[in-house]
């Protein structure tokens, strides 16, 4: 092979090679709007709680153009966990029940991503993971919905450049499965919780 | 005296139940701050503020009543004044 055949080759693929790069993203889902959410939900036959969190952070790699390669992790502050009455955020956070100073975190870590379709900028598909909650990690799969909104940033934080991407997923989980009183007060705190995250990362461009 | 705590237990009961009627008749617990939403135009998603806001629930109402309950059978025990004229 000629030195120059070889100049030419190296310089394809690393224009392949950047191309493939510049492709995948990573967003940062720190909001610095404040608007990123957890909504949580117990409907029990005598009491009904509704509450969410805000302290939201993570990480998710996205490819526009291959999104089922998607990879990342969510982490939610125990602590940012809320609710209106005073003392049953404090029942919440006690001990007894999520143990906010012990287990300081609730996250989810992506596995995989199926029956992934894309119509448009929005993506749809079944993302399996570890979902741990205070210090019990248990696979789960859920369907998830991404919009990827292409140099949108700077239309929510005028200052920078890049891209959108919102994640949206509802999901059930059993508070039994992860050690939350297992078996009691269910008639006032229900065993499932309805789980409902709304949240958009940035992929902010030099 | 008697009079005085009938008025004061009938006061304590209009008292609670107006104000629980008053902000809405909340049927759960006592809240102290409200959820706002907010609704992001560029993302499209719903954030969620909490403001302070007092919202008597029935715990509220159920205090209120067992005031009225305490100063009502408080005046049963206290005797009327027998005017000797």
């Amino acid at each position: 092979m000629k030195l120059s055949h070889l100049i030419v080759l190296t310089g394809l693929l690393t224009s392949v090679a950047t191309r493939l790069q510049a492709a995948t993203e990573t967003f940062d889902f720190k909001d610095p709007k404040g608007v990123n959410n957890a909504v949580f939900k117990l409907d029990a036959p005598l009491e009904s709680i509704n509450g969410s969190a805000s302290g939201i952070t993570g990480t998710v790699v996205f490819d526009p153009e291959n999104p089922g390669a998607l990879t990342g992790k969510i982490v939610v502050a125990s602590e940012s966990l809320m609710v209106p009455n005073p003392l049953q955020k404090e029942h919440l956070h006690g001990t007894n029940w999520l143990d906010v100073t012990t287990y300081p975190e609730i996250s989810f870590v992506s596995k995989s991503f199926a029956n992934v379709q894309t119509a448009g900028n929005v993506t749809t598909g079944d993302i399996t993971g570890t979902f741990t909650l205070k210090g019990v990690s248990k696979e789960i799969t859920t369907p998830v919905k991404l919009t990827y909104l292409k140099d949108k940033l700077s239309a929510r934080v005028p200052s920078l450049k890049g891209d959108l991407l919102v994640l949206r997923a509802n999901f059930t989980i059993n508070r039994e499965e992860y050690n939350i009183q297992p078996g009691q007060y269910e008639d006032k705190v229900s065993p499932t919780i309805d789980l409902s995250l709304s949240i958009a990362g940035a992929a902010i461009q030099p | 005296m008697k009079r005085i705590l009938k008025i004061l237990a009938l006061l304590v009961l209009l008292g609670t139940a107006g104000t629980w009627l008053a902000t809405g008749a909340n049927r759960g617990w006592t809240k102290t701050s409200q959820q706002v939403k907010t609704l992001d135009p560029v993302t499209g998603i719903e954030g969620i503020t909490y403001e302070p806001k007092f919202l008597p629930g029935v715990d509220f109402l159920a205090v209120g009543v067992f005031g009225t309950l305490v100063l009502g059978g408080a005046s049963l025990f206290v005797r009327s004044k027998t005017n000797n004229h």
